[in-house]
C-alpha cells in the first residue's frame, strides 16, 4: 500500500511539472491589458466588463493587490514581464513608482479634464500619471450605533474631540493608508501645525482603535463595531447605497484630491494598457463611477449632469473644501508626520486613551463644581497630553526634515532616526501618564 | 547497530538525501529570504554593518514589544494546552461518541484565514458583537474579549490549539497499549495514569505541538493586526517593512531577531526531550485502550467538549451567518437573509477551488516527504549537522510571507523552466506554500519517528531488507499517523495563506481561494460573497481532511492485518 502511495505521488508530481511547462504564460496573451489595482471588486468588475464590450479584441486582466504588494510586484518583475497599468488611491504609491522609473510619461490625458481641483493639480504635473477620480475625506457614522448610545450626529472634525464621543471613534494611521495620511495632512494644513496636532491627538484619544488597514474603518462602522470613522468619501457613500445604516458628511476642513492611474514602464502590452487608461478617462468610463455601489467622484465636470440629484459635486461647490491642499508641503514632511503619528498615537494609544478619559472625567467634575486650582491642573494635563513632540519651527527646519528623507539608510541615519523615535515614544508615554495623574488630582480637588 | 556496517551504501544514501533536502531549503528558503533580509546588515553605502541592530536595542518600544510577544506566546501555549490536552485524551482513550467528528471539527479553526477569522470573531465577541450586545441589553455589562493583549491570547489560543490536538492525538495513538495496561494492572487509574504513564509517553507529540504554537504565536502577524495591537514584534516588523516608499532596515532587523528566537525556542524544546526514550516496539491498538466513562465523568466530558466546540466554532458560525446576511450591522443577528452571495461567489469560485486543491495538495505532499526525510536524517543517520536542517526549516516560520514572496520574485525573475518564466507561474505560489508550511509537517514527522523503535528497522535490515525497503515497509507505515497530522496541518494552513499569495498571483486564472476571499472581503457593499467563499473553503478543506483521515486509517488497517 505505501509503495502505491509513493509511486502515485511520484507520478502525480511528474504530471504537475509537465502541466506547469505546458500551461501558457499568463501575461503573454495577445491583446490583454493587465491592471494592478487596490480597488474593490465592484469597481474593477464594472470597468472590465464595459471595456471588453467596447474593445472586443482586448481582454482585461485585473490583479487585485494591496498597495504595498502592488508596488513590490511591479518593482520586482523584470522589464517586459510587468503589468501594464497601475491604478490606486494613494498618491504616494505613484510618487514612489515614478521615482523608481517604473511609470511611463505619454500623452494620454483627456483634454476635457480641468487642470486643477481647488489648488491641487488633477494630473501629475510631470505627466507620469493621471487623476482618474476625485476623493474627499469625511465622517461616516452608523446611525443605529449612535441612536443606541444616544450620541448626536457629528459635523466637523472638531466635534470628534468632544467627551461624548469617547471610545466611539475609529481612524487608521497615516503610515498604513495613503488616504488617512491625506486626512491628517488636510487637518494639519487647515488648522495649522500646533492646533491641528492637538485636534488629532484629542480625536485619537477618543478613538476606540487605530486600525491597521484603512478599510478597517468603514468596515467597522458598517458592521457597528465603531460608531464614527474618518473615511474617504466613496467608502461611506457606497456602504450607504448598499443598504447599511450609515451616513456620511464632508466637514468644512476637507480637501479634494485625485485617485490615479498610470502606465507601467517595461510592460507586456503597453498599447492595450493605454487603451484601458483612455477608456477610464473617457465620458463613458467616468460615468461608471456614478453607479451606486461605486459612488466615486468623476474628474470630468460634464459627467455630473447625469448623476443623481444629491450626488456631491466638487466642481459646483456642493462640497465646501476650505483647505487648498499644498502637495509640496505634504510631500516635504511626509515621513515626519507619519513617524510622529505612529510614535505618539498608534504605539501609545492605550496610554493616550487613559489620559483622555481622565481629562474628560475631571472636566465634567469641574463643570459641576468650579475649582481654580483644579482648573490649573487640568489645563496642565491637557497641555501635556495634546501637544505634539515636534513644534512648528522644528517641523519647518529643512535640515531636520532631510534626516527623514535620506534614501540611503546608513547605520548613522538609522541611529539618528531611532534616537528621535525613542524620544518621541518615551516622552509621549511619560506625558500621557503624567497627564492622567494631574487630571485625576484635579478631579479629586473638584469632588 | 552492526547492521549499519554491512550497508556501506546506507551512508551514501543518507548523504544524497541530506544534500537534496539541503538544496531544497537553500534554493527556496535561504537564498530568497537573504536577498531581502540582507537589508538588516546593509550600510547605505553598500558595506556591511551591525549598526542597525544597535539602533534596535536603543528603542524601549522594541523591548516592550519583545516582552509582549513573549508573554502572549507563553500564555497562548498554556490556554491552547488547557483546551487541547483534555480533548485529545478523551477522544483517544475513552469510549467517546463522535471522537472522529471532534478531531475533524477541532481542526476547523486552522482553516480560517486569520483576517477572516478575526472579522468573524469581532461579529460575535467584539465590543459590539452579538455576545456583548446581548449582555448589555439583558445584563447591563460587557466583556472585553477582544481588547488588547488579552484579546490576542484569546484568539490565538482558539486558533492554534489544533496543533497540539493533532500532534498529541497522533502520539497517543502510537503508545504501546501494553504500557497502559500494565500500569492499570498495577493499580494506576484516572489522573495518575495519565500523569505518570500516558502523558510522559506522548510527550514528543505534545512538545511538537506546543513548540509550534509558541513559535507560531510569537511570529504571528495577522491576529495582532486585526485586533489593532501594534506593540508586539511581528506587527512592528511588518509595519516597518510595508511602509510605502520607505526602506526601513529596522523592519528586517526585527525579522532576523525573530528568526533567531524561533530557532532558539525549537532548540530548547528539543533539549526538553533529549536523553529520553519514547519509542515502543508495539503500536497501540485503539480498541485495546478505550475505556468507558462513568456517568458524571461523561457529563463533565461532554460539557467540556461542547463548550470548547462552541467557542472554537463561533467564528465559523459568525462567518456562516455573514454569508447569508443581507445587512448585519449593530445587531445580535442579521436583519434579513439571502442566498445571493453564494450565487455571486460560485461564478468565480470553481477555478479557485481547483487551484487551492492543486497547490496545497502538492505543497503538503512535498512537506511530508521532506519532513520524513529530515526527521529520519536527524534521528537515524549519523551525519553531522543534521540538526541545522531542522533549524533552517523552522526559521521559515519567522519569515513574513511578504518577505519570502519578494525574495522569490527577486531570485527567480529571470529563471525559465521549459520556456516558461518561473516568476509568472503558479509553481512559485506552490513552493512558497510548501516552504512556509514545512515546519508543521516536520514537527509532526519528527515526533512520529521518535516513537518508532529503532529495533524494528534493524530487524528488517537484519532480515535482509534494503534500507529503502525498510523505510518503505516499516518506518513510513509506522509513522503514518504523524505523517497524516503533518499533511493535514500543512494542507489546511496553506489553503488560507494570504500574504505570499497576494504578491505571487500573476493572473486571475492562477488565483486560489484565499485570494478570492481577500478580494471579496474588501468589498464596501458588504462581505457576503467573501464569507460565502470562506464557508466553501471550510467545506472543501474539511472534506479533504476527513478523507485523508479515512485513507490513512484504512492503510493502517491493511498494514496491521499483514502477517
Amino acid at each position: 500500500m505505501p509503495s502505491f502511495n509513493v509511486r502515485f505521488l511520484r507520478r502525480f508530481s511528474a504530471a504537475a511539472v509537465a502541466l506547469a511547462a505546458l500551461s501558457p504564460l499568463p501575461l503573454a496573451a495577445q491583446g490583454t491589458a493587465t491592471v494592478v489595482t487596490s480597488f474593490p471588486k465592484e469597481l474593477t468588475d464594472a470597468y472590465k466588463k464595459a471595456f471588453e464590450a467596447k474593445h472586443p479584441g482586448t481582454r482585461v486582466e485585473i490583479l487585485s493587490k494591496n498597495t504595498t504588494a502592488g508596488i513590490a510586484f511591479v518593482r520586482e518583475l523584470s522589464p517586459g514581464n510587468r503589468p501594464d497599468v497601475f491604478w490606486a488611491s494613494a498618491p504616494d504609491a505613484f510618487e514612489v513608482l515614478a521615482k523608481d522609473g517604473l511609470l511611463t510619461k505619454y500623452d494620454g490625458a483627456n483634454k476635457a479634464v480641468p487642470a486643477k481641483i481647488g489648488a491641487y493639480p488633477i494630473n501629475d504635473p510631470e505627466g507620469f500619471f493621471y487623476g482618474q477620480a476625485l476623493a474627499g475625506y469625511g465622517l461616516m457614522w452608523n446611525t443605529r450605533y449612535l441612536k443606541a448610545n444616544k450620541l448626536p450626529d457629528p459635523k466637523q472634525w472638531a466635534d470628534l474631540a468632544k467627551p461624548v464621543y469617547f471610545g466611539h471613534v475609529a481612524t487608521s494611521s497615516p503610515s498604513r493608508s495613503g488616504t488617512t495620511h491625506l486626512t491628517v495632512e488636510t487637518i494639519l494644513q487647515g488648522e495649522g501645525w500646533g492646533k491641528g496636532w492637538s485636534q488629532l491627538l484629542q480625536i485619537a484619544g477618543n478613538s476606540a482603535a487605530i486600525t491597521e488597514r484603512s478599510f478597517g474603518v468603514p468596515d467597522g462602522v458598517s458592521s457597528g463595531q465603531y460608531g464614527i470613522g474618518l473615511v474617504i468619501d466613496f467608502f461611506g457613500l457606497a456602504a450607504k447605497n448598499s443598504g447599511f445604516p450609515v451616513e456620511f458628511v464632508y466637514p468644512e476642513v476637507t480637501a479634494i484630491v485625485p485617485a490615479n492611474i498610470g502606465l507601467v514602464t517595461g510592460a507586456k502590452n503597453s498599447d492595450a494598457g493605454k487603451r484601458f487608461i483612455a477608456y477610464t478617462l473617457s465620458d463613458e468610463g467616468q460615468e461608471l463611477l456614478l453607479s451606486p455601489k461605486i459612488s466615486r467622484l468623476p474628474v470630468l465636470p460634464a459627467v455630473y449632469a447625469k448623476a443623481a440629484k444629491n450626488y456631491p459635486n466638487p466642481f459646483s461647490g456642493s462640497i465646501r473644501a476650505k483647505v487648498n491642499f499644498d502637495s509640496n508641503l505634504s510631500e516635504e514632511r511626509y515621513y515626519l508626520v507619519v513617524s510622529l503619528f505612529d510614535q505618539m498615537i498608534t504605539f501609545r494609544h492605550k496610554e493616550l486613551q487613559a489620559a483622555t478619559k481622565a481629562i474628560h472625567e475631571a472636566a465634567a467634575r469641574l463643570a459641576a463644581k468650579p475649582h481654580p486650582q483644579a482648573a490649573k491642573l487640568l489645563a496642565e494635563a491637557r497641555d501635556l497630553a495634546f501637544t505634539p513632540a515636534v513644534d512648528e519651527t522644528r517641523a519647518k527646519d529643512k535640515g531636520f526634515l532631510a534626516v527623514f528623507r535620506a534614501t540611503k539608510k546608513t547605520a548613522d541615519v538609522t541611529k539618528q532616526l531611532s534616537a528621535l523615535e525613542e524620544r518621541w515614544s518615551a516622552d509621549a508615554k511619560r506625558n500621557y501618564l503624567r497627564a492622567a495623574e494631574l487630571a485625576n488630582q484635579a478631579g479629586q480637588l473638584a469632588r | 547497530m552492526t547492521s549499519r556496517r554491512h550497508h556501506p551504501n546506507a551512508q551514501l544514501g543518507s548523504v544524497v538525501l541530506a544534500l537534496g533536502a539541503g538544496f531544497f531549503l537553500l534554493l527556496l528558503l535561504v537564498v530568497p529570504a537573504l536577498s531581502v533580509i540582507h537589508a538588516a546588515f546593509a550600510d547605505g553605502a553598500g558595506g556591511f554593518t551591525l549598526g542597525h541592530f544597535g539602533a534596535f536595542f536603543g528603542l524601549s518600544l522594541m523591548r516592550e514589544s519583545f516582552f509582549n510577544s513573549l508573554a502572549v506566546a507563553l500564555l497562548s501555549v498554556l490556554f491552547a494546552s488547557l483546551i487541547a490536552v483534555p480533548l485529545a485524551y478523551l477522544t483517544a482513550r475513552f469510549a467517546f461518541r463522535g471522537a472522529l467528528l471532534i478531531q475533524t471539527l477541532g481542526v476547523l479553526p486552522l482553516i480560517m484565514p486569520p483576517f477572516v477569522g478575526a472579522v468573524a470573531m469581532q461579529l460575535i465577541f467584539g465590543k459590539n458583537g452579538s455576545v456583548n450586545l446581548l449582555l448589555s441589553e439583558h445584563l447591563g455589562f460587557t466583556i472585553p474579549f477582544m481588547e488588547g493583549l488579552g484579546g490576542v491570547v484569546f484568539v490565538e489560543s482558539l486558533h492554534y490549539f489544533p496543533f497540539i490536538l493533532l500532534n498529541l492525538t497522533a502520539a497517543l495513538a502510537n503508545i504501546d497499549s501494553a504500557m497502559e495496561e500494565s500500569a492499570q494492572n498495577l493499580g494506576a487509574s484516572g489522573l495518575s495514569l495519565f500523569r505518570r504513564v500516558v502523558f510522559p509517553l506522548a510527550l514528543p507529540g505534545y512538545v511538537a505541538g506546543a513548540s509550534l504554537v509558541f513559535v507560531k504565536v510569537f511570529d504571528d502577524l495577522g491576529t495582532p493586526l486585526v485586533l489593532n495591537v501594534t506593540n508586539m514584534l511581528a506587527p512592528q516588523a511588518y509595519l516597518r517593512i510595508t511602509s510605502v516608499g520607505l526602506e526601513d532596515p529596522l523592519g528586517y532587523v526585527i525579522s532576523v531577531l525573530m528568526i533567531l528566537f524561533s530557532v532558539l525556542a525549537m532548540w530548547l524544546a528539543s533539549l526538553a526531550l533529549r536523553g529520553r526514550d519514547y519509542a515502543t516496539t508495539q503500536r497501540g491498538g485503539a480498541a485495546a485502550a478505550r475505556r468507558p466513562l462513568r456517568w458524571w465523568q461523561a457529563m463533565l466530558a461532554y460539557g467540556w467538549v461542547a463548550l470548547v466546540l462552541l467557542l472554537t466554532l463561533s467564528p465559523h458560525i459568525g462567518l456562516a451567518l455573514l454569508s447569508i446576511a443581507k445587512v448585519w450591522s449593530f445587531s445580535a443577528l442579521p436583519d434579513a437573509y439571502t442566498l445571493e452571495h453564494y450565487a455571486t461567489m460560485f461564478g468565480d469560485g470553481q477555478g479557485m477551488i481547483w487551484n487551492t486543491l492543486l497547490y496545497c495538495g502538492l505543497a503538503a505532499s512535498i512537506d511530508v516527504v521532506l519532513g520524513t526525510v529530515i526527521a529520519w536524517l536527524i534521528l537515524r543517520s549519523k551525519l553531522p549537522m543534521m540538526k541545522s536542517l531542522d533549524f533552517i526549516a523552522t526559521a521559515s516560520l519567522a519569515i513574513p510571507g511578504l518577505v519570502l514572496a519578494i525574495g522569490y520574485l527577486r531570485t527567480f525573475r529571470d529563471v525559465e523552466v521549459g520556456g516558461v518564466a518561473l516568476a509568472g507561474s503558479w509553481l512559485l505560489i506552490m513552493f512558497a506554500y510548501s516552504v512556509r508550511r514545512l515546519p508543521y509537517a516536520l514537527r509532526a514527522c519528527v515526533a512520529a519517528l521518535q516513537q518508532v523503535h529503532i529495533s524494528l528497522e534493524e530487524a528488517a535490515l537484519n532480515l535482509g531488507a534494503t534500507r529503502a525497503r525498510a523505510m518503505q515497509r516499516i518506518v513510513v507505515p509506522l509513522m503514518a499517523g504523524g505523517i497524516l497530522a503533518g499533511f493535514v496541518t500543512s494542507f489546511i494552513t496553506a489553503a488560507v495563506e494570504l500574504s505570499a499569495t497576494l504578491l505571487l498571483t500573476t493572473s486571475q486564472g492562477q488565483a486560489p481561494m484565499s485570494y478570492g476571499i481577500y478580494l471579496y472581503m474588501q468589498s464596501i457593499a458588504g462581505r457576503g460573497p467573501g464569507a460565502a467563499l470562506g464557508i466553501l473553503a471550510l467545506v472543501v478543506v474539511a472534506l479533504g481532511t476527513f478523507f485523508a483521515n479515512r485513507v490513512v486509517r484504512s492503510l493502517q488497517h491493511v498494514h496491521r492485518e499483514l502477517p
